[in-house]
């Protein structure tokens, strides 16, 4: 739990209805999930209760395999009409801790071929491996968060996989700009000659992907990853899921199944890792905190011109005499 | 030949550089020709004539501006932490500091440097001018700066002299010149110096190479007004007039000059707002340390759970590891320090010293300060002190040139008890014999006015030779004299027939009644000196007599003349003083010459004197000043200055209690204090002066009883009161002669002065005057005083005062050139004081709080940052916001204001005394306003970090989903901060010029531009590209306009709602008007009455005259009585 996270509302188990005061924004665990309509979904999956399919895996270290895998059963009650967005979120997790968000080699990451085989000396500890530069090196690019999460709708017995997009959930700007894999002939593997991954990493930075615009440093997920987030409770954008036609819903209504291969330890500093389903609007994302605050400034701007309107009408008037321009 | 030329008081200084003290008297061989061949010729070693006025030189330039500014404790500090950030792991690059800190050196060495420049320049164009030096009977072309001590050198006529002289000969037969000393002291009129006698001979090239002599004179003193220099000495800087040519030997060169020693020695005037910023600065760097430690201890608590220390995912260094953990913390407590220093705002100092230097041009260029007599405005000296204008709460006036026009016309006078006034026929009448003729002449009325003749130091200035042969006799010159009473005295004469016609070769020329020529001989001026109030001149007739006469104050004559002759003319001296006429009673006194030896010799051994020469002139002028015969007093006119009555009544109503100092007699001050309305005719008089203390031994016994039954007595506050004090009894209070229980006396007396709306010290000698500045500027709470006068004897409580101003008058330029401000008027002071005075305050007390609180919401989101990023030191925001944020995005609109700013309009605050009072005290840099500022700073920073912090509870703020990681969280931030505090700005400002709409919106789109320039580049010298299209994509979302929006409404909120409150409360006020004085309409004015002025602090209804003021109208709720003017006929 954030160390400042005190004092947040959070109210659980209940659609927000008629009152203001909904708090999306849990960061406490939820046993049941939130499922209410126009309202993000969440399913936190760490597994810290006995009872949760994912206990297991709780103390999952970084290598062991084959990954454990857990799958928490779902229903949606009430169906995500528009595009709907997966998102995976962290607690707890110090992705603004100044060691941990200096720790990177942008011009690495750019494709510079010198900063390849030679990293920027604020990769440390992560720079090195084995006398062989990390590519990428860094904390940040080190600690990439590795769970797969797959959805199902359950469909009387049937699993049907639900489609998830990959792509597109990256900055343009970074995925076409900032970074950029190392250039020269050959393919990626040959690019990333004389580097080693990272060390928390199971494989290299070359195979992150089996489509080659999607590989490497302009992988979105690790592109994704890299953009440090701003406080230790955050969410990022894992995968897309389309509309497909104008008849059916993105997600209809009914049971649904996610299915975890977890990989990514979080118990060891008391984090948690969530599973949100959401649509967005074209403001953005769910954000109560703009509407709960544009209403109350509003009532109180409303009052308090009521009431100055009235000490100025019943002030104001007698003035007019003596205001007579000479 | 062996001469000492150079009588002055020995004064030891050491002023070149290598030269050991020098002591005594200095010995310059004219010509480097050695006297005799047995005296071993030693050289002593001068300065060479080149004048240093500028502080660098091009090499040493940047070390030692560099060094002056560190020396700053603002700037030292800045440096250490940019030390600090190039030494320890800190959080921001050290770039962060280093730019801005760069930037406010730069800026101040380069305005340092333009400055030099100009003085270099200065220094060049005399150093490099040409001049002529006798060489071997040869005249040699020599550059100014290489005239060595004991060269000869030529002067040609409308030259300015290189160097002091010792004048030799001239191309004059009888050995004068005139010199103008205008560039030294203002002076315009030609001053007669003469040769030494024996070389006035010697005026070819070839005579004078072949002088061989020594000059024994003293070492160099500054002192340019004690008396400018004996009748043979040049000063460098003055310019020779209507002579030909002269030849001088060198004396005095380069930094020796009287000239370049009078450049030094002003001290520095600091202004009580900059102890308001040290103290703030105190206060925001315990904000800052306690923020560190807090920040610090708080972290290794954090730190103490492992898996916060160093969680799996984010190791530590290996040499993190291994520092020790001391080491660890008091770095960190560094890192902390160098994250939140910017809570000291930087560039302050620099944006502080630009608005002096900026602002001071709005007092010169003031048309309305501007005189048309004599063709100029007002001057600032100094600029520092801009700003103590509007926190004046004791003005002390000198009353002769600044209270009054010191253009003096001669009234009347008496001799021997009768009046004549204006023509001969009226009062008495000239006609008149009053018995025998006794002395020299046909009668006494012929005596006095030839006195009023001779008895002066006038010269002739022929006004146009060309047109003076055609033109009238009367018109072909004009009189010139340092003191105006002078010149009126003998335009006196002339009016009753006794015409000056000038001094040539020590005879004055004197045209009597009968047209016939009268000619004197000039033996010895006695001259004025403001301590002995009188002076004389002994002068011999063509028959040879030996007449002394003497003009001065009655207290000085008539203690020296037969004492029965003084009743009847003192009761006219006293009616004049009355009417306000300035008085001089004149004497004399015939020589035998016997006595004229002594004198004479006495005289001159005086002169000659090298050591007490003061004293000893001193002294022989008493002696000579005795046993006379008074003749008569005249009465001289000195009419008051326009406005001055209305200008002291409008400081009266600001709250500031003007003193008037005068070395006039009680009487004259007196009535030109009621004149002026310094004293009202409602005004409870208390008086401390000779005439209620008495003249006996028991005076001091006698004084303190006053004292006593002035302390105890009642006072009531609607009584005004007002103190006389005259300089004796002024003496006794402060040098009492015995030292028991004075000190107390004197605490009493500051408690009746404090008590009183005005006091008149009159009878003061200049010294007095400055006492007095001092006793009231180390009172309780040190109130902020200020001297204006306009002549040399003003100059020590100018210095004194915190702010001095100069009167450009009459009387020279000693007190504009010793002054902080020189107006022309004295009803200058109105405008300066109660318009611009008040704006520069509240300009600067506005600079001064908007600074601290804009750096204190840009630092506090960062350190609430710190709780939610584990103490880890990151910044929010970008190092090119937070290098940026003080020197480009905030820092120009709060220029603007500060320069430019008028809460309220000028006129208005010229014509609403009562107005000064608000920001009297330095009301707006107390600590409750600045607890104000403190409060809205930290509130908007809660508002600017929570409202962000709330709004990344779903960070997720595009359309398409993508998520914001903490750059964008801290752009947003910085983003609503920097609009906030510049609309927080234009909401204060009331007064909109282009310039203020072009720095505000030109600040915020800046802004923008360098954002989205910043971030939209992959800037190669960065090691991260944190900041790329960071600020594009926060643009993109419809949530974090929302959000932005929202937050600087809220943040604006507090400080709209106060606007709209005042403004509430300002009209209802407006509404029941009339139970306190304010501005108002005049419609409620009865029939008649329009174009009235019923003045705030004024009882009653001041007679039609027109208002300074636009359409601001004051009443007062007590009217006269007689005057219905109540509140039902307003309505």
């Amino acid at each position: 739990m954030g160390f400042w996270s005190w004092g947040v509302v959070t109210l659980q188990n209940e659609c927000p209805g008629n009152t203001l005061a909904y708090s999306s924004i849990s960061f406490f665990y939820s046993p049941t999930v939130n499922d209410c309509p126009f309202f993000p979904l969440q399913i936190d999956y760490t597994g810290t209760e006995p009872s949760s399919p994912c206990n297991k895996c709780l103390n999952v270290s970084w290598d062991s395999s084959p990954p454990c895998t857990c799958t928490i059963n779902f229903t949606l009650e009430h169906s995500f009409e528009s595009n709907v967005f997966m998102y995976y979120g962290l607690s707890n997790f110090y992705q603004n801790h100044r060691r941990y968000v200096k720790s990177r080699d942008d011009s690495q990451l750019n494709g510079d071929n010198a900063s390849l085989l030679n990293p920027s000396k604020e990769c440390e500890p992560y720079r090195t491996n084995e006398d062989k530069p990390i590519a990428p090196c860094g904390a940040i690019a080190n600690s990439m968060f590795n769970d797969t999460l797959e959805l199902y709708r359950i469909d009387n017995d049937t699993r049907t996989p639900i489609t998830l997009i990959k792509k597109g959930i990256a900055w343009w700007t970074d995925k076409n700009v900032k970074f950029r894999n190392p250039t020269g002939d050959g393919n990626l593997t040959a690019l990333f000659q004389g580097t080693t991954k990272p060390v928390n990493w199971p494989k290299p930075v070359y195979m992150l992907d089996s489509e080659p615009d999607n590989n490497g440093f302009i992988n979105e997920d690790f592109i994704v990853w890299m953009r440090t987030a701003a406080l230790p409770t955050f969410r990022k954008l894992y995968r897309l899921i389309e509309r497909k036609n104008n008849l059916q819903p993105t997600l209809q209504a009914g049971k649904y199944s996610l299915d975890i291969a977890y990989n990514y330890p979080v118990h060891s500093f008391d984090g948690r890792k969530r599973m949100i389903l959401s649509t967005i609007s074209w403001m953005g994302g769910k954000n109560p905190f703009l509407g709960i605050a544009y209403i109350t400034v509003g009532s109180i701007c409303f009052f308090l011109g009521v009431v100055l309107l009235i000490i100025h009408h019943k002030y104001g008037n007698r003035n007019t005499s003596a205001d007579i321009p000479n | 030949m062996e001469q000492g030329l150079l009588p002055w008081p020995p004064l030891q200084r050491a002023l070149c550089a290598g030269e050991e003290k020098r002591v005594g008297t200095r010995t310059v061989v004219v010509g480097h020709r050695p006297v005799s061949e047995t005296d071993a010729y030693v050289a002593q070693k001068f300065c060479d004539n080149r004048i240093v006025s500028s502080k660098y030189t091009l090499w040493n330039f940047l070390p030692k501006n560099l060094f002056e500014q560190f020396r700053r404790i603002a700037n030292f500090y800045f440096l250490i932490i940019f030390l600090v950030q190039v030494i320890v792991d800190t959080p921001t690059s050290p770039v962060t500091s280093g730019l801005p800190l760069f930037f406010v050196i730069t800026v101040t060495a380069i305005k340092q440097g333009y400055e030099d420049w100009l003085r270099h320049r200065a220094d060049n164009e005399v150093n490099k001018s040409n001049v002529f030096i006798v060489e071997n009977a040869k005249q040699v072309q020599k550059e100014s700066e290489k005239i060595k001590v004991g060269d000869i050198v030529e002067v040609k006529a409308d030259e300015t002299f290189p160097c002091d002289l010792i004048f030799l000969a001239s191309s004059s037969v009888d050995g004068t010149c005139y010199v103008t000393t205008a560039s030294l002291d203002g002076e315009s009129n030609f001053k007669t110096h003469y040769a030494v006698r024996d070389t006035t001979v010697l005026c070819t090239d070839e005579a004078i190479d072949a002088l061989t002599a020594t000059i024994e004179c003293e070492q160099p003193q500054p002192d340019l007004y004690k008396s400018l220099g004996p009748e043979n000495l040049l000063l460098k800087g003055a310019t020779l007039k209507n002579t030909k040519k002269i030849y001088g030997v060198a004396v005095y060169t380069g930094m020796e000059t009287k000239m370049a020693l009078n450049y030094q020695g002003k001290s520095q005037k600091r202004s009580a707002v900059e102890k308001s910023i040290n103290a703030f600065l105190i206060v925001y760097l315990c904000i800052l340390l306690s923020k560190a430690t807090v920040c610090t201890t708080l972290k290794y608590v954090w730190q103490s759970n492992p898996f916060n220390d160093e969680p799996w995912y984010n190791e530590k260094t290996k040499k993190e590891r291994e520092t020790f953990k001391v080491l660890r913390m008091f770095t960190d407590f560094l890192s902390f320090m160098v994250l939140f220093n910017f809570i000291i705002p930087v560039s302050m100092y620099v944006t502080v010293e630009m608005q002096k230097f900026l602002g001071s041009f709005f007092i010169s260029w003031d048309k309305e300060m501007y005189d048309e007599e004599i063709k100029e405005g007002a001057l600032v000296n100094t600029s520092d002190l801009n700003e103590e204008l509007g926190q004046v709460e004791y003005v002390f006036t000198d009353k002769t040139g600044t209270l009054t026009e010191n253009s003096m016309e001669f009234i009347e006078c008496c001799i021997d008890g009768h009046k004549y006034k204006d023509c001969i026929s009226e009062v008495d009448g000239f006609s008149q014999t009053d018995g025998p003729l006794k002395y020299y002449g046909k009668s006494r009325e012929e005596l006095f006015l030839r006195a009023l003749c001779l008895c002066h130091t006038v010269q002739i200035k022929e006004a146009d030779q060309v047109d003076g042969l055609i033109g009238h006799p009367e018109h072909r010159y004009t009189y010139i004299s340092s003191s105006p009473d002078e010149i009126a005295l003998v335009k006196g004469a002339e009016k009753y027939g006794f015409t000056f016609l000038g001094l040539e070769n020590n005879f004055m020329k004197i045209r009597n009644q009968k047209n016939e020529m009268e000619t004197y001989q000039l033996l010895h001026v006695l001259n004025f000196d403001p301590v002995r109030r009188r002076m004389s001149v002994i002068v011999r007739t063509t028959t040879g007599k030996l007449l002394l006469f003497c003009k001065g104050a009655d207290s000085s004559i008539f203690p020296r003349v037969q004492q029965e002759e003084i009743q009847q003319t003192k009761v006219h001296v006293d009616r004049n003083a009355m009417d306000g006429y300035r008085t001089l009673c004149v004497a004399f006194k015939e020589l035998t010459q016997k006595e004229y030896d002594k004198i004479d010799r006495q005289l001159n051994e005086a002169k000659m004197a090298l050591q007490d020469r003061e004293e000893k002139m001193a002294k022989v002028f008493e002696d000579t000043e005795a046993d006379m015969h008074l003749i008569g007093a005249t009465a001289v006119e000195d009419r008051l200055q326009e406005q001055s009555a209305e200008t002291i009544e409008a400081l009266h109503a600001a709250g500031m209690k003007v003193w008037v100092l005068t070395g006039d007699k009680m009487e004259t001050a007196k009535s030109t204090c009621y004149a002026c309305r310094l004293f009202q005719t409602s005004t409870e008089l208390l008086e401390l002066t000779a005439k209620t203390v008495g003249e006996s031994e028991r005076k001091e016994d006698r004084l303190h009883e006053l004292l006593m039954e002035y302390h105890k007595k009642s006072w009531t506050l609607s009584q005004e009161y007002g103190l006389i004090i005259d300089g004796s009894t002024l003496s006794l209070i402060l040098n009492p002669s015995q030292d028991s229980s004075s000190s107390n006396y004197k605490n009493i007396f500051l408690q009746i002065c404090l008590k009183c709306t005005a006091v008149l010290c009159c009878r003061m000698a200049p010294l007095q005057k400055a006492q007095i500045v001092r006793m009231v500027k180390n009172t309780k709470g040190s109130p902020i005083t200020l001297s204006i006068g306009d002549g040399a004897n003003d100059v020590s409580m100018i210095l004194e005062a915190h702010v001095g101003i100069g009167i450009k008058g009459k009387e020279g330029r000693q007190a504009s050139r010793n002054s902080d401000y020189a107006v022309p008027k004295f009803k200058h002071l109105r405008k300066l004081l109660l318009a611009h005075g008040h704006l520069y305050y509240v300009r600067i007390a506005h600079l001064v709080q908007y600074f601290f609180y804009k750096n204190l919401c840009f630092i506090l989101p960062q350190f609430l940052y710190q709780f939610f990023c584990g103490f880890s030191q990151q910044p929010l925001y970008d190092a090119a916001y937070l290098t940026m944020y003080n020197i480009c995005f905030t820092s120009l609109p709060i220029l603007a204001y500060s320069l430019l700013e008028q809460h309220i309009n000028i006129d208005t605050l010229t014509a609403d005394p009562q107005l000064y009072m608000k920001v009297s005290d330095n009301a707006m840099l107390q600590w409750k306003p600045f607890l104000y500022w403190t409060f809205l700073g930290a509130f908007e920073g809660l508002v600017f970090f929570f409202g962000v912090y709330f709004l990344f509870q779903n960070s997720s703020l595009e359309d398409n989903g993508k998520v914001f990681g903490n750059w964008t969280f801290g752009t947003i931030v910085f983003t609503v901060l920097v609009f906030t505090v510049t609309l927080k700005l234009a909401l204060d400002t009331r007064f909109w010029t282009w310039m203020n709409h072009f720095v505000i919106w030109g600040s915020l789109a800046f802004y923008v531009f360098f954002s989205f320039f910043w971030g939209g580049v992959i800037w190669p010298f960065l090691k991260q590209q944190r900041m790329y299209f960071v600020f594009a994509h926060m643009l993109t979302s419809v949530s974090t306009w929302l959000a932005i929006i929202l937050l600087i409404f809220i943040s604006l909120f507090p400080e709209i709602l106060l606007i709209v409150l005042k403004n509430i409360k300002e009209k209802s006020h407006q509404g029941h008007g009339a139970s306190t004085a304010g501005v108002g309409s005049p419609g409620w004015l009865p029939a008649g009455w329009h174009g009235c002025r019923i003045c705030p602090g004024q009882r009653w209804l001041l007679p039609c005259q027109p208002c300074p003021g636009p359409a601001a109208w004051y009443w007062q709720d007590q009217c006269p009585p007689g005057l219905t003017l109540s509140q039902e006929t307003m309505g």
